[in-house]
């Protein structure tokens, strides 16, 4: 796979997916820590969005992270929430230098196209029409773990950037330098589940 | 009666309340959640959804009663509650959350009372019938077999 003699990251050596989710109905929490923990995620589960920027160690006023070592692959969210909405949550996190490359996934019981347009313009990786299924997971873990992927194969394709890099199988055609989470993401086009 | 016995008739049961619209597919997601490592996750849900939405009632009854209805109050407890009908399959509740909702949008008092009657009568009937399904299946346990799994071609 990646050039391993080259990767100095030790957390890319756990392949273990840690999903933040956040929902204020304690049934929907339960529902998609189940739909995460069978698609072999390790979750937290928070009930709103302060919690959720508590966590993350984001509720001082200056977006940097108190908590280095948190590793948080993707943040599942619902929309509807007291006080902080998901898309107020997405906002902030996005704002933070921390956080703002970890894939934010929004869920919501309404299909309301502003709506949808304002989290995808916003930074949002999709958006799920709730009750969210197992389909809809599965398919979300598979795009996190191709960006992870991409993400440390860039990391260490890029670390020593004087060494001859003798064992890509690879290749680079599926790489480019602007390949980053951000540029892929600025679609409008909703993709809600029917 | 034996386990065969037993077996069929919660087969014959459940997809009734598929036919009848009680439940919807929904209920079959999580049944497909529960395995051996979580032989309980179904019955787990519901009975977060049985106190949670006995909450929601009794505030939704107080917030009617109240000399002048604050629509900002009721409203977001009938989204509430069909939003966690919806994540177990409780088709019916759902629905009469979704006619509660526009006549809380109209303000129409009256009308939402007659609401509240119709998401009540809704779910006492998932709940009753929610209740007998797994005293079907702890019946079938008890008696060591395993609980069929519900086949979709209906």
């Amino acid at each position: 796979m990646a050039v391993g003699d080259l990767s100095s990251s030790s957390s890319s050596s756990s392949t273990e997916l840690h999903v933040l989710a956040v929902d204020d109905s304690l049934v929907d929490r339960k529902v998609i820590e189940r739909l995460l923990r069978i698609s072999a995620c390790k979750v937290t589960t928070v009930e709103s969005g302060t919690r959720a920027l508590q966590y993350l160690g984001l509720d001082g006023d200056d977006g940097s992270s108190d908590l280095k070592d948190l590793k948080v692959n993707l943040i599942v969210t619902d929309y509807s929430m007291p006080g902080l909405t998901g898309y107020e949550l997405l906002k902030k996190i996005k704002e933070s230098s921390a956080f703002r490359e970890v894939p934010v996934v929004i869920m919501s019981s309404e299909n309301i196209q502003p709506r949808i347009e304002q989290c995808m313009t916003e930074g949002a990786e999709d958006f799920l029409l709730k009750p969210v299924r197992l389909a809809d997971v599965k398919r979300l873990k598979e795009l996190i773990i191709r960006s992870v992927e991409a993400e440390e194969e860039h990391k260490a394709k890029h670390s020593c950037p004087n060494r001859i890099l003798q064992n890509n199988t690879r290749g680079v055609s599926s790489l480019d330098d602007d390949d980053t989470p951000s540029s892929k993401r600025m679609k409008l086009e909703s993709r809600v589940h029917v | 009666m034996d386990l065969v016995q037993m077996q069929k008739s919660l087969q014959d049961y459940t997809k009734s309340l598929f036919l009848e619209g009680v439940l919807d597919s929904q209920f079959l997601q999580l049944q497909q959640l529960q395995d051996e490592s979580n032989p309980d996750f179904v019955s787990q849900v519901v009975t977060l959804f049985f106190q949670d939405s006995d909450r929601i009632l009794n505030d939704l009854s107080l917030s009617l009663d109240q000399q002048v209805v604050d629509f900002k109050k009721v409203d977001p407890h009938v989204h509430q509650l069909k939003g966690s009908s919806s994540s177990i399959g409780a088709q019916r509740v759902k629905n009469a959350c979704v006619v509660f909702r526009n006549f809380c949008e109209q303000q129409n008092v009256e009308a939402c009372h007659r609401c509240l009657q119709q998401v009540k009568q809704e779910y006492y009937l998932v709940k009753n019938r929610l209740e007998t399904l797994f005293k079907l299946e702890q019946q079938i346990v008890a008696s060591g077999g395993m609980i069929p799994a519900m086949e979709l071609g209906f």
